[in-house]
């Protein structure tokens, strides 16, 4: 069993699927010998050269339209948004190309490609370095959307998302790059995309979760049960679209109340979906109204340090929520 | 007296000559009768390629078939009937019906896809397809195929940040692909004159390094010649063209335009005087390969098949409800749907 940390995670299975599959190229801006601003494409240059490891213009539209010409002609891109701040001029292509190409064609012209993105706060980086982008996406039928947090998640579902045949947004938490480790099985493994993952066991509440929130919300929730005795479940989407609603019922039947917690913001955030999908199958089974816990409804993640740690979904935070729950 | 320099049309032979004039024939009468369906209340929309016909038969000449990949512009009927696609197709796009083959009811008319012929789907957006098409033109040239990538627009599409960055693509990576600037003048309604301040499409070529061809796009031996010479250039590896086929649409934009209110009856008709498909049958007679009984043949057997196709295409049913909820998704072993509900999950 290896420890890795996420970026490794990302980095050593980009390695692996170039290796694996000869149609898989990897483009993006500074991708190729720098290996890609936050390094997570080091080495795959080296290795494989310019035909197989792209360095694009400066052009985010294009990366994700040339990708999907590539994926019309045999390839399985794999695109690099520097940032995911930055991904909106690559929009149309992504939400009126790619995502509508397969039902579009009734089916002849599927798109299979992956587009990276770091996303998230924590590192300082201010409004147009920190912003999670998540829910733009995950409105959009045609897309699946990923947001691993861990090493061992990031490394089964990228290789299962390589394998998909459409269009794939992989978000992948900045903060939690170098932050995150944790052990990877050295036996070959998948991990489906749409599959919830219970991160922590606990019967009175049931808390929802991905990314940064994710990590904070079982620092919470550990604290809580050593000092309070408030045992949380801890449920890790991975997977936002498919949304694994069984593993959330599942647990909600057993606690009857839920939080969902997310860096995004709260309004119109996918835990806004989530949230009318209990209330709507869920009713008989709540015990408490279904809460939230999102990023407020500021443009986006101010950088002052003190400011941003107001924005983020930090444990004590988390905390005071859960807490509220329970007690409801 | 000057030697007249070989032109690649003189390649054509009479029976590829006569045969260029079907198809723009066929692609005229397909698209009068769809302005009458629609006006008839048996069709909600049409997007026209008339006036366009020269272009568009000799791009349909100059590729090779079902081998170089084809991003049509909307407008391009005639093309996509040169690369397979039937009059009986086309109607049942038009209508929406089971049946229609780009997209089973889905789109508009003129949203073509034929992926047997390599017709890529369109979609609505302008200029998207221009740097998707850089893309398949990388992946022809990475895996060493000597495909070409051919993709149509029309000059107000070229304002947009997507042509821009396709040509750079292009022009980055020698990439073999042509782009094909239909130059109808008008974008709806807005005169090219405030779409850039350059006089012609084919000079922004010289900004991203590849080459810029300005033809007569009414023309259709001139705008053969030209697009052979590009897609031969970019198949020998001597990289991209920008060819702007400057041309007019004499008919509003759709059915849902009325053209009145921005350009003169007077201008209009001066450029029907100019229509590609009288220009062509000049040629043809002076040649000897046309008369007013042949043309008369020609007439007679289009439009046996338009009325084929339109005969066929009203008696289609519509695709089945259930169809509009299939195929958002491809099938996956590794995509695990929540039994809980249907949206997303
Ligand atoms: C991105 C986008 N904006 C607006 C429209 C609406 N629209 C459809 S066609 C058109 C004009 C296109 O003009 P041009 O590119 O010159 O092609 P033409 O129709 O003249 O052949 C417009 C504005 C659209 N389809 N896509
Ligand atoms: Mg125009």
């Amino acid at each position: 069993m290896a420890i890795k940390t996420n970026l490794q995670a990302v980095r050593d299975t980009l390695m692996e699927i170039m290796e694996r599959y000869d149609n898989v190229v990897v483009m993006g801006e500074d991708v190729g010998p720098r290996g890609g601003v936050f390094q997570a494409t080091r080495g795959l240059y080296d290795r494989f050269g310019p035909d197989r490891v792209i360095d694009t213009p400066l052009a985010e539209l294009s990366i994700v339209a040339v990708a999907i010409g590539m994926a019309l002609n045999g390839y399985h891109p794999i695109a690099e948004i520097q940032f995911a701040d930055f991904i909106f001029p690559a929009f149309n292509q992504i939400v009126n190309e790619a995502a509508r190409y397969r039902y579009r064609s009734n089916g002849a012209w599927p798109v299979p490609l992956i587009i990276r993105a770091p996303y998230g706060g924590g590192v300082s980086g201010g409004l147009y370095h920190s912003q999670s982008v998540e829910a733009f996406f995950t409105h959009v039928p045609g897309l699946y959307v990923l947001a691993p947090s861990t090493p061992k998640d990031i490394v089964g579902l990228l290789r299962a998302a390589v394998q998909v045949p459409d269009p794939v947004l992989f978000f992948e938490h900045k903060r939690l790059y170098g932050l995150v480790k944790g052990e990877v099985p050295d036996d070959y493994y998948e991990i489906r995309l749409g599959e919830a993952d219970i991160k922590r066991r606990g019967d009175d509440i049931t808390v929802v979760a991905y990314g940064l929130a994710l990590h904070e919300a079982i620092k919470a929730a550990d604290k809580l049960s050593e000092q309070e005795g408030i045992e949380a479940e801890i449920i890790d989407l991975r997977s936002l679209v498919p949304l694994d609603l069984d593993t959330i019922y599942e647990s909600l039947r057993k606690t009857g109340k839920i939080l969902i917690v997310h860096e995004d913001n709260q309004t119109g955030g996918w835990g806004a979906e989530i949230a009318a999908r209990i209330a709507e199958e869920m009713f008989d089974w709540l015990d408490a109204p279904v809460m939230r816990l999102g990023g407020p409804d500021v443009p986006a993640v101010p950088y002052a340090p003190p400011l941003e740690r107001w924005f983020l979904p930090l444990a004590d935070k988390i905390a005071g929520k859960m807490r509220e729950l329970a007690e409801y | 007296m000057t030697k007249r320099q070989k032109r690649p049309s003189d390649e054509l032979s009479d029976e590829q000559l006569l045969e260029m004039y079907y198809y723009m024939v066929l692609s005229r009468k397909l698209d009068e009768r769809m302005w009458i369906l629609n006006r008839q209340g048996k069709a909600s929309f049409h997007i026209s390629g008339i006036g366009h016909e020269a272009i568009q038969v000799a791009q349909g000449f100059a590729m090779r078939k079902g081998h170089d990949w084809y991003f049509p512009h909307y407008r391009d009927i005639a093309t996509c009937l040169i690369l397979g696609v039937t009059p009986r197709h086309m109607m049942l796009a038009l209508m929406g019906k089971e049946g229609d083959i780009f997209s089973r009811g889905r789109q508009m008319p003129e949203h073509f896809s034929y992926k047997p012929a390599k017709i890529v789907s369109v979609s609505s957006p302008v200029a998207t397809a221009i740097p998707q098409a850089a893309g398949t033109a990388l992946a022809s040239k990475l895996q060493g195929k000597d495909e070409v990538t051919i993709v149509g627009f029309g000059e107000g599409a070229t304002s947009e940040g997507d042509f821009h960055e396709g040509l750079n693509w292009a022009g980055i990576h020698k990439l073999p692909i042509v782009f094909v600037c239909q130059n109808n003048q008008y974008a709806i309604s807005v005169h090219v004159s405030k779409q850039m301040a350059v006089e012609n499409v084919a000079d922004r070529a010289v900004a991203y390094g590849i080459r810029g061809v300005v033809v007569d796009g009414n023309d259709v031996l001139a705008s053969y010649d030209v697009m052979k010479e590009a897609i031969d250039r970019a198949r020998r590896g001597e990289g991209p063209t920008l060819v702007e086929a400057k041309t007019y649409r004499p008919v509003p934009h759709s059915t849902a335009d009325d053209d009145r209110s921005y350009r003169s009856r007077e201008e209009v008709e001066a450029w029907k005087k100019r229509d590609p498909i009288l220009l062509f049958e000049k040629v043809l007679m002076e040649r000897g390969l046309l008369d007013e009984a042949k043309k008369q043949e020609v007439l007679d057997r289009v439009m046996a098949e338009v009325d084929d196709a339109v005969d066929y295409a009203l008696n289609q049913p519509y695709p089945p409800i259930e169809s509009a909820a299939e195929g958002v998704f491809g099938d996956s072993p590794l995509v695990k749907w929540s039994k809980k509900g249907t949206i997303n999950g």
